[in-house]
């Protein structure tokens, strides 16, 4: 593809569902009804660990206006015993348990039971009427608490060093040997750091509505990153078979991660079951926070050598993180990542899954990958700093490149880290003067990125013109990428493109929208059903002419001779041809069902000024820059979204944003006011510079953008508060109450 | 307790309903009246998501019981637009791709709103401060507040 004269590809077009959006007319979740709806509520363990010893339900659905009960009796139970059973990354004998308590509640707002009834105030009084008894049992929610000898033991089951554990498990990424390494180096730092749980905090709340009719045919309208998730862990959880339901995408407000596995889904399919009602569902806020996944809390140390020139020899990093009540914390993103942007001959990273009675964590944005960088780049900066070296001349020294193999496996082919420096040493920015009580950090970040299932279908409507159908929900802007692609691809006006989003039921299975996977793997096989369309409209013209379709090329939207040599004929646009397909062998369309592959890692280096108030002991950024090796920027609007919506995460988690427990293991802080998200009073304008080094492997250049921007901000902000401040932190958020301690000790070195 | 009756106008059409005493004004726009363009995130005020105007002031929905719109003009997302024709606030945000999830965006818009009424010419820091109260996870707000710039100066070029 000649990417230097793209028509569309690179165009800041309005995105199709854009109208939509701006007037209100969108379909989100909560806003579907159905004629019969009635409404479902959970009821939530008040206990961070406790055994049930029985449900008592008969109260509840005496109450007139209640229609249905549930409770883990009604749930396929995958048990122990039998092993695991993935589902892509989630293991469904957790994924059972989380959706509802069967044993034991293991966290505050963990379901015990679900009630339907006609109205949510009667569901919600029902609620209070089903009797649980609980034998209330020892918690912990800290790691240190849940690792400790004696601490309480939330499976049993799980052994650690032959002992029963809350550590569930330990992965390594291994090169050379750490010990030599550490011998051939000048300067050897080694710091320990702390990072509490965040929320990815979208927005919209977890909401379905769905029906089940007497034959067993389900419809789920739920808001998801995939549509194909909700219907494959709802037909495990209720044992309905994946042919009986449809799973329509509803608009997602939001998800960074966070709706990647099920919670209401397979119980209101469940209520509606049993009640013979379509079931409606909708979190409130407090629901959201205290029994939807945050990510990890964390504690990280890690030790780095290097010689006097600033040579990285060797890296050691170990992260304990947080899984919260089922194992699965993201310790692969922190071992991984981490380290991945630098050549370093010895490196070894490990990583602790430890369980403790907080909400089950879900994926957020690149996880693990942010806290494993905030480790490792606090450490460099002050290797810098040790060194006298300039920070961004230190990550030149030793960036990995082309041929460089990573201590998670892969030898890194033509990547666009040594740019993205480049870029951020010579951007303005980082020569601009700073005031008193500023301060100035950098910091890089690296994320995996993904590719795997992914099916579309495009077809030529009967007018010339063309519906594109994708697996993905869209939760950033994914449905402009595509319409710019295929508009390029078919030499058409962009608006002649119509993309929307399939349900299960009429696209082919497509992986979730994550891991920065969407817009790389679904334009792959877009681009490959595109070529399917335009090889029968070259042969459909070369029909007419009565010519050979190799003598017939496709043209801005219309069919051409390839020379004079072939024939003079008049060119047949996509019109044409679509008008004359009934006579000429039927409806123009294709569909691509593949396994993607070649979606290569992307980095980022983030510039970041700070200005501290020392009366108040507030951290204001003041400018930020962010720049990514993006690939191809498709559509660059949204590409500098995802960087700019990145990086605002990633402020808020540095600043302010934590799970905050009482005393009774219950979170203190489950709403907006008090688990402070940034506003935008908070934020200056979030500068980007989007560096683009084509990925080789995909048709378009693509690589993954959306995780990358959240990877290095955590970091950056902590090295410009104590370029600021001559003070460093070592756990965050960096809040008012804690900057304000460490600036009225004024002896300390530093802040634990 | 019996269902309150409550006539009002929203969106310049005249409107009666009926509501429980304790519901909001949120639950009867997405309830009784079907108008979904105002969204639900935190039912506590913070999110602004849920953002209309009482006699043209700004105010979150959810925080506002059902009741009290006896009497009053109600606006919402729904009449932001005259027909076909979007207001500049809404092709801005469209233009500056101020917008990523969306579920966010009827509040920002009508927030906005409120404020290009109030002041025609604000600077960025009054812009920020007036939208402190619309929380947005995934743009970090530079291109809405782009947007409302933009969109401040065309209105005051075309007024004059």
């Amino acid at each position: 593809m000649n990417v230097v004269n793209n028509k569309w590809i690179g165009q800041r077009t309005i995105r199709p569902d854009g109208v939509d959006k701006v007037t209100g007319r969108a379909a989100f979740a909560a806003d579907t009804t159905m004629p019969g709806m009635i409404w479902g509520k959970v009821l939530r363990s008040p206990y961070p660990h406790a055994r049930i010893k029985a449900i008592n339900t008969a109260k509840a659905e005496a109450l007139p206006g209640v229609k249905a009960v549930v409770t883990s009796r009604d749930i396929v139970d995958f048990t122990i015993e039998k092993g695991a059973v993935m589902l892509g990354i989630q293991d469904m004998r957790w994924m059972c348990r989380n959706v509802m308590a069967r044993d034991k509640v293991l966290f505050p707002g963990h379901p015990v039971a679900a009630v339907a009834a006609t109205t949510e105030a009667i569901a919600a009084e029902a609620c209070k009427l089903i009797e649980v008894d609980y034998e209330v049992l020892p918690w912990a929610i800290e790691i240190d608490d849940a690792i400790k000898d004696g601490a309480p033991i939330l499976h049993e089951f799980n052994k650690f060093d032959g002992k029963p554990s809350n550590i569930m498990g330990r992965i390594e990424s291994k090169k050379g040997d750490i010990a030599q390494g550490f011998k051939d180096a000048d300067i050897v730092i080694e710091r320990s750091f702390t990072t509490r749980p965040v929320h990815q905090g979208y927005i919209e709340p977890h909401a379905c509505l769905i029906s089940v009719a007497a034959d067993g045919k389900t419809t789920i309208w739920s808001s998801s990153q995939g549509q194909f998730m909700v219907r494959a862990m709802t037909s495990m959880l209720t044992g309905i078979p994946q042919s009986d339901i449809r799973a329509i995408p509803a608009e997602i407000g939001g998800g960074f991660g966070g709706k990647t596995i099920v919670y209401l889904e397979p119980l209101a399919t469940l209520l509606a079951k049993k009640s013979g009602r379509p079931v409606k569902m909708v979190m409130t806020r407090e629901e959201v926070m205290r029994a939807t996944g945050p990510t990890s809390g964390s504690k990280s140390t890690v030790k780095i050598g290097a010689r006097k020139d600033g040579t990285i020899v060797a890296a050691h990093g170990s992260f304990y993180l947080q899984a919260g009540a089922f194992p699965g914390s993201p310790i692969r993103g922190a071992v991984g990542c981490s380290f991945a942007p630098y050549d370093i001959p010895h490196v070894l990273s490990e990583g602790f899954d430890v369980c403790s009675n907080r909400s089950k964590v879900a994926a957020y944005r690149a996880p693990g990958a942010p806290i494993g960088a905030y480790a490792v780049e606090c450490v460099l900066d002050e290797l810098a700093e040790a060194l006298k070296m300039d920070p961004l001349a230190l990550r030149l020294k030793n960036a990995a490149k082309e041929g460089t193999k990573a201590a998670h496996g892969p030898v890194f082919p033509r990547i666009g880290y040594i740019e993205t420096l480049e870029a951020a040493k010579n951007h303005p920015h980082y020569a601009a003067p700073l005031g008193k009580l500023q301060g100035r950090g950098v910091a890089s970040g690296f994320w995996f990125n993904a590719g795997g299932e992914s099916s579309a279908q495009v077809n030529i409507t009967e007018d010339g013109n063309v519906v594109v159908t994708t697996g993905h929900p869209d939760i950033g802007g994914s449905r402009a990428g595509i319409a710019n692609i295929c508009a390029e691809l078919l030499g058409i006006d962009y608006k002649r493109v119509s993309v929307i989003i399939g349900d299960t039921q009429t696209v082919g299975f497509s992986n979730l929208t994550g891991g920065s996977r969407v817009l790389f793997a679904s334009s792959m096989v877009v681009t490959q059903a595109a070529d399917k369309v335009i090889a029968t409209l070259r042969e459909r013209a070369a029909k007419l002419w009565e010519i050979d379709p190799e003598a017939v090329k496709w043209e801005n939207g219309a069919a051409h001779p390839v020379s004079p040599n072939a024939g003079q004929f008049e060119p047949l646009t996509l019109a044409d041809l679509a008008e004359k397909a009934p006579s000429q062998g039927g409806p123009i369309g294709a569909s691509v069902q593949l396994n993607t592959q070649g979606a290569e890692g992307g980095f980022g280096t983030h510039i970041c000024d700070v200005e501290v108030d020392v009366d108040l002991g507030i951290v204001r950024v003041i400018r930020y820059t962010a720049v990514q090796d993006v690939g191809r920027a498709v559509h660059p609007s949204y590409v500098e979204g995802q960087l700019q919506g990145g990086v605002a995460q990633g402020i808020g988690w540095a600043l302010n944003e934590e799970y905050i427990y009482n005393k009774d293991g219950k979170v203190d802080n489950p709403g907006f006011l008090d688990y402070r998200m940034p506003v935008c009073s908070d934020l200056p304008m979030l500068d980007c510079a989007l560096v683009e080094v084509p990925n080789p492997k995909h048709p378009q250049g693509v690589k993954g953008v959306g995780e990358v921007p959240l990877v290095p901000v955590m970091a950056a902000v902590a090295n410009a508060v104590h370029n600021a401040l001559g003070r460093r932190f070592y756990s965050l958020p960096m809040s008012p109450p804690k900057v304000s301690e460490v600036l009225d000790a004024p002896t300390q070195q530093a802040a634990e | 307790m019996p269902k309150l009756h409550v006539t009002t106008s929203v969106n310049g059409e005249p409107v009666e309903f009926l509501c429980e005493p304790y519901e909001t004004m949120l639950d009867a726009l997405r309830g009784q009246l079907g108008l979904t363009g105002s969204k639900e995130g935190c039912s506590s005020g913070d999110c602004g998501a849920c953002s209309i105007t009482l006699d043209g002031r700004l105010v979150c929905s959810c925080l506002m019981l059902a009741a009290e719109a006896e009497g009053h003009e109600i606006r919402t997302i729904e009449g932001m637009a005259k027909g076909e024709t979007l207001h500049p606030l809404q092709q801005k945000f469209l233009e500056h791709a101020a917008l990523q999830c969306g579920i966010c965006t009827s509040g920002m818009l009508v927030a906005s709103e409120a404020l290009l009424a109030k002041n025609s010419n604000p600077t960025e820091e009054e812009v920020r401060f007036w939208l402190a109260g619309n929380l947005c996870r995934c743009t970090g707000y530079d291109k809405i507040v782009r947007a409302v710039m933009e969109t401040a100066a065309e209105m005051r070029e075309t007024r004059a």
